[in-house]
């Protein structure tokens, strides 16, 4: 059965804790109780479905996708978190935690971003509500993705390069773990997905459990057979899957297969990987004998990930969702499919999804299927043009 | 029991009215070859005992220096297998305690158990793990205890009185003692939360107490001394295997190093 929230150390399970340097610690308790204390209070609430609203947009809508349906012969239907501002799902977790940063009294916020989402989802919200606000970003993706950069420079937040390992997402969470563990006590780590060492993997999911909620409120009774979402860290599929979870409709996580299983350069942690702990949390992890992480490969900065959240791996094991995997040119098949059908540009991360429904149309004949579109391509323009040049 | 060795060197240290000195380095530099050679001449140059670093991938309480160590060691093929021979003919050779230092991943993937026996059957007289809180060390710490080996909590700046209270409950071998908030790394200026620590850690316990991180002077490990047990440096003397040409400069920088820290203390 899913869980309302995790035990008291933070598990999912077997999953989840809090393995943090002890610097740390008193924080992550104080951000515990705070998160707590803000979830309950209908002010903190008022206060985020106002911002949610009228600054994000919310609700975003779910689209009938008539053409991509009529191509696919089944029914599809797209939950539009493109349309999100910022133009992804992350601002949903960005703006909640940067109002609990404001209501903790820490002047000052940092994140970590792979594909640029979250940095420029956490530099808006810290504009907004007028912190100070600094992103690490590994080298690879900062070139890759350079067009996020420029963004975040515009909305007055410092981007710092992270030169160490291979210069993506798990390097950049090293380096922001480091940056807060001399910094916690004016500082808040805006985590940008659901890892981390608890309460990150049940507060992120809180913030962004809004994506399924919202989907059933809008469905009524015309409810899906299959609910899609890829899975890097987890936060967009955790997000819409939580409310469906226990309801008999089969949840499906596409991880990025990146240049084949077979290759070993992929960021499949759940289909490939074996329990360990990273980055404060027990998950999937690709690592050796040895206990060392192994670098994952995706083209999609945002699924380039070796872990996964906790609550996922507690959804694989007890089957509450399975988790499938996309290369990187099925994914690249997946942007010209969304594209030319429907006329909307994913994200790399997102067309994952797309491209799996496509590859699965067999299976899924006669069905309903959701995706979580969980953001827009136009960051991704510049290296999807180069991929297939 | 190699936990004893431990404790009878800071037994020895408290009745001399003095402070120990354990330097870190990552097992496995400056090359694998002399890796045991550099822990010799650390010893030669008055080092008490050793805190030997086990690389890891991710070291997140690890500033640039120490990180460029690990890589460099595991690149070189160092594991924890490696690792802990080193540390065993260390320990075997010097006749001084060897703690291990390493991450969680790398304790959990041989499994608490195998890992604590494969450690004492080395030598080994305990064990840090940087990213393990008091909530996660149990069987850890457990499994450590079994073997005959001790286990090492920490405790830091912004650690509160509840936490410390419960730290010092658990008994660890030693409490390591976070002397500046931030990662491993060296500092132009000493902390000054060091001394505030020691003093709210001795008002509760007698059991060891070891002050390390951002201790990267003599001058600034003097300036704590007094009030710790044990003083470990470990940046300070990674940078210098970073910065020699050869592995035999770097053996006799480190050694100067270590030189420098014993006469301050």
């Amino acid at each position: 059965m899913k869980l309302e929230r995790p035990d008291s150390r933070g598990r999912f399970g077997e999953f989840g804790g809090r393995f943090a340097p002890e610097t740390l610690m008193p924080a992550l308790e104080e951000l515990e109780h705070a998160f707590e204390a803000a979830w309950v209070d209908p002010g903190f609430r008022a206060e985020l479905d106002r911002l949610l609203k009228d600054f994000v947009g919310r609700p975003t809508p779910i689209f009938e996708a008539e053409r991509l349906s009529a191509q696919l012969g089944f029914r599809v239907l797209l939950k539009r978190e493109d349309l999100a501002h910022t133009g992804a799902h992350k601002i949903n977790n960005a703006i909640g935690q940067v109002l609990l940063a404001r209501r903790m009294g820490k002047p000052r916020v940092i994140a970590e971003t792979g594909a640029g989402q979250h940095g420029v989802a956490t530099a808006t919200a810290a504009a907004l509500l007028g912190l100070e606000c600094e992103v690490f970003m590994g080298e690879k993706d900062i070139e890759r993705q350079s067009l996020n950069v420029y963004r975040m420079q515009m909305l007055g937040t410092r981007v710092i390069p992270v030169t160490s390992g291979a210069g993506t997402l798990k390097d950049a969470v090293n380096e922001a773990m480091r940056d807060w563990v001399g910094t916690v006590e004016t500082t808040h780590y805006v985590i940008g997905s659901v890892v981390g060492p608890h309460p990150f993997p049940w507060m992120v999911r809180e913030f962004q459990r809004v994506i399924g909620d919202e989907s059933l409120e809008q469905l009524g009774e015309d409810l899906p057979d299959v609910v899609v979402a890829c899975v890097g860290g987890g936060s967009n599929a955790i997000g819409i899957f939580y409310p469906f979870a226990g309801l008999g409709i089969d949840l499906v996580g596409v991880e990025a297969a990146g240049e084949g299983i077979e290759t070993g350069r992929h960021g499949a942690s759940l289909g490939e990987g074996s329990p360990g702990i990273l980055h404060g949390t027990r998950t999937y992890l690709l690592q050796n004998a040895d206990g060392q992480v192994q670098e994952a490969h995706s083209i999609s900065a945002g699924l380039d990930y070796p872990g996964v959240g906790p609550e996922h791996a507690y959804f694989q094991d007890l089957g509450l969702a399975r988790y499938v995997s996309i290369t990187d040119d099925e994914s690249l098949e997946g942007v010209s499919l969304l594209a030319r059908t429907e006329g909307i540009i994913p994200a790399l991360e997102s067309a994952h999804a797309i491209s799996w429904i496509a590859k699965a149309a067999g299976e899924l004949q006669g069905k309903t299927v959701l995706v979580n579109l969980s953001g827009r391509g136009d960051k991704d323009v510049q290296q999807i043009a180069e991929a297939r040049s | 029991m190699s936990a004893e060795r431990l404790t009878s060197m800071f037994a020895a240290r408290r009745a001399g009215n003095s402070t120990a000195l354990l330097p870190f380095m990552t097992a496995g530099l400056p090359d694998p070859g002399h890796a045991v050679e550099m822990f010799e001449a650390m010893a030669g140059a008055g080092a008490d005992g050793f805190e030997v670093g086990i690389p890891y991938s991710d070291p997140l309480m690890d500033g640039p220096i120490i990180q460029e160590g690990g890589a460099r060691a595991l690149a070189t093929g160092v594991g924890l297998e490696e690792g802990l021979e080193i540390a065993g003919r260390v320990v075997a050779r010097t006749g001084l305690p060897a703690l291990v230092m390493t991450y969680a991943n790398v304790v959990v993937q041989a499994g608490p158990d195998e890992f604590a026996r494969r450690a004492a059957d080395h030598g080994v007289s305990g064990v840090i793990v940087a990213d393990l809180p008091l909530e996660e060390a149990g069987p850890i710490q457990e499994a450590v205890e079994r073997a005959g080996l001790g286990m090492v909590l920490f405790a830091a700046p912004t650690t509160t009185e509840a936490r410390l209270r419960r730290i010092v409950d658990a008994e660890p071998v030693f409490i390591y003692g976070v002397a500046d908030l931030g990662v491993t790394g060296e500092r132009k200026v000493a902390s000054s939360r060091a001394g505030e620590l020691a003093g709210r850690i001795r008002a509760l316990t007698d059991i060891p107490l070891v002050l390390g991180v951002g201790i990267s002077t003599p001058e600034q490990a003097a300036a704590v001394a007094a009030s710790a047990d044990g003083v470990i440096v470990g940046s300070a003397l990674v940078r210098r295997v970073l910065e020699a040409r050869t592995p035999a400069d770097a053996i006799s920088s480190v050694a100067t190093g270590v030189r420098e820290f014993r006469a301050a203390l």
